[in-house]
């Protein structure tokens, strides 16, 4: 009890300075959306208040974040260790360029979502709670990006799935319970695995601290137990992020859901794995990274090309957009099996770019499917002339997505196939470059079918077909205005472009984080104070 | 189920169950028990009395829908943490404040709060899976 008479010296286990208030910027994301999720949770039945108050906080959430990667951009890792306990025993909340950065670009793939299923999603669909989901989910993925502990990592990716799970659904089609199965249990085992990696780690280590855990890895070596632990978080995250060959899921239930559910899990949920393999493999045990580096390279250069001839295979749109998925994480997977901070630096780019470029390319999809009433390749056609301002949309992503300068998908293809070369790994600057190829002929297909062409598949050649409803854009009640949904691509455009033109900044910002990464010094002082 | 014995006698279980469970909440912070499992007695109350009179009835008993007591609850949680912002104490770091209550010190503190939002999460969350069990059955 608190009245007890015996004095302690708190010291010896707990922070006794007082913390400053920038610091609550590193937990803020999570309550913020812990609050916001509640609060949209209890007045779910009220379907014009709700979405207003989820994209209150999502936009609240936005703002912390940027200021959170000034904030860290300016004065290095922040810590916070919840309840003032000293670390390792408390759990901490560290947060580098790395977390900082892909919870900003998270953070504004929510927002840009919340705006585009404020009329794209059916008031059934918002009782049945879109916007809880959303924001509880936003909770897992910025606590598993900002957070210092392992087993805490663990439990925010249980957060995410969870709420991901009641996304995935949303809608009670066969076919969507269905998807959410295969993907259930495939995450499942997953997470599963994660568990049981982090419960012989911590036999193993004694800790559960990341800079604890980085400290005592690289004092003690690569040993056997460690190596074990290595390849089941890579197999773990692996499963995560969709990589070759256990990545049958992704393509069997992203296309099922409504598409700006989809737009959200494609731009974020794999690059949660990503930024996990970023964590354990190149931070916490580096010399098992080294070993397994060609094993990886292996597995990312099968990714990029199976996941892109499954992009050419397919006569869906939403189908091939999964696998273009795919093979944008073989890219990121290459610069993990490179190692080097360039190549890092690469990896950090291409998932910040692959987040925006992914969502709004799922977004675009979605305004296609309803001018032309379908997402089939075969029977869509005549779009440019309902919409040149979506045709030139869809054309920058897709050079963006081909990797194809001026957009932002093209600098960090060329910071991987740098990295390659330096490195003498000609083969997977190689697989690189030809991925990039077949990408461009993916989506320049899907252009030239939906937009150039006149109508649908039998169309004669210059004719022109008008589509059902005249083209025109109907979403939400009769006569809504449709700026809800182009407003949300216009941002993730402007940026995609902004990255493109502009790279100079994101590069920087990369390769602090991916140098944090490779030599985490100032991960450790910030969790140990000076004398680490 | 819908005996006259179990009818008559449910109500009175279902009272007890709820007492018992926010005494077991209440001990939780230095003796066995806590939110979670008091608010796992406090759902049987409730998965009890939707048996004995039926899930509508059992519904405008608690008023609220379960799944917005659960929701209250995670932000009750969430909110104790924040207190500790206005002592410049990082997240979630305990406030004890002792009060005088007809001559009995009473120790309050944050943590409690948190159990009492642990309590209503579980029983708003499994409270609406047990309803939601009962209401299929009686199709």
């Amino acid at each position: 009890m608190a009245g007890s008479s015996t004095t302690v010296d708190i010291a010896q286990a707990m922070f006794t300075e007082p913390v400053a208030f920038a610091d609550w910027l590193v937990i803020a994301p999570s309550i913020l959306t812990i609050i916001g999720g509640t609060l949209c949770l209890i007045t779910r039945k009220q379907t014009t208040l709700a979405p207003k108050l989820g994209l209150f906080f999502l936009g609240l959430l936005v703002l912390n974040n940027v200021m959170l990667l000034a904030e860290v951009l300016k004065r290095g890792v922040i810590t916070m260790v919840m309840g003032n306990w000293l670390p390792p025993f408390g759990i901490a909340f560290t947060v580098d360029a790395l977390g900082a950065t892909l919870a900003l670009v998270a953070a504004i793939v929510a927002f840009s979502a919340g705006l585009y299923a404020s009329i794209t999603i059916d008031s059934s669909g918002k009782r049945y709670g879109f916007y809880p989901f959303l924001l509880l989910m936003m909770t897992g993925a910025n606590g598993a990006f900002l957070t210092g502990d392992i087993f805490n990592m663990y439990v925010w990716f249980e957060v995410l799935l969870i709420s991901s799970y009641g996304l995935l659904v949303l809608g009670n089609d066969r076919a969507q319970l269905d998807g959410t199965v295969k993907y259930g249990i495939l995450n499942l085992i997953g997470t599963n695995l994660f568990l049981i990696a982090t419960g012989l780690l911590y036999g193993q280590l004694g800790t559960l601290n990341m800079a604890d855990i980085t400290m005592k890895v690289r004092e003690s070596g690569v040993s056997g137990p460690l190596m074990t632990i290595a390849v089941l978080y890579f197999l773990a995250f692996a499963m995560k992020a969709a990589a070759f060959p256990v990545n049958f899921w992704l393509p069997s239930s992203y296309h099922t859901p409504r598409i700006v559910v989809a737009a959200v899990f494609a731009g974020l949920l794999t690059k949660v794995g990503v930024y996990a393999l970023l964590r354990t493999l190149v931070m916490l045990m580096p010399a098992a990274r080294t070993e397994l580096a060609e094993i990886i390279a292996w597995v990312a250069a099968l990714t990029m090309l199976t996941g892109v001839i499954g992009a050419l295979a397919q006569s869906d749109l939403r189908r091939m957009l999964g696998y273009l998925v795919i093979s944008g994480i073989g890219s990121m997977l290459a610069g993990i099996a490179m190692g080097s901070v360039l190549a890092l630096s690469g990896t950090v780019f291409y998932a910040v770019h692959s987040i925006l470029v992914m969502t709004a390319l799922y977004m675009a999809a979605g305004l296609m499917a309803a001018m032309a009433g379908s997402y089939d390749l075969r029977r869509l056609g005549g779009l440019y002339g309902a919409s040149p301002v979506l045709a030139g949309v869809f054309l920058v992503l897709a050079l963006a997505v081909a990797g194809l300068p001026p957009f932002s998908g093209f600098w960090p293809k060329v910071m991987l196939v740098d990295a390659a070369l330096t490195l003498g790994w000609n083969w997977l600057a190689a697989s690189i470059l030809v991925t990039g190829f077949l990408t461009s002929l993916a989506v320049g297909r899907v252009w030239i079918y939906a937009f150039w062409r006149g109508g649908p598949e039998g169309t004669v050649d210059g004719g022109s077909v008008s589509l059902p409803g005249g083209g025109v854009l109907t979403l939400g009640a009769q006569g809504q205005s449709t700026a809800a949904v182009w407003v949300p691509i216009g941002i993730l455009t402007a940026l995609v472009i902004l990255f493109g033109l502009q790279p100079e900044w994101m590069m920087e910002v990369s390769s602090r984080g991916a140098s944090g990464l490779v030599d985490p010094v100032g991960y450790l002082r910030s969790v140990f104070g000076g004398g680490a | 189920m819908r005996t006259v014995i179990f009818r008559t006698f449910a109500p009175f279980i279902t009272a007890l169950m709820v007492l018992f469970s926010i005494f077991v909440l209440l001990r939780g912070h230095n003796e066995p028990g806590g939110g979670f499992i008091g608010g796992l007695i406090a759902a049987s109350a409730l998965a009890i009395y939707g048996i004995s009179a039926g899930v509508g009835p059992a519904r405008r008993a608690l008023k609220a829908h379960p799944m917005s007591i659960a929701a209250f609850g995670l932000l009750l949680a969430a909110l104790s943490g924040l207190l500790s912002l206005f002592t410049r104490q990082a997240f979630m770091t305990s406030q004890w404040v002792t009060i005088d209550f007809l001559g009995v010190a009473v120790d309050l503190s944050t943590p409690m709060f948190f159990d009492i939002g642990v309590y209503l999460v579980v029983v708003g969350a499994i409270g609406s899976i047990a309803l939601a069990l009962e209401e299929r059955e009686s199709d």
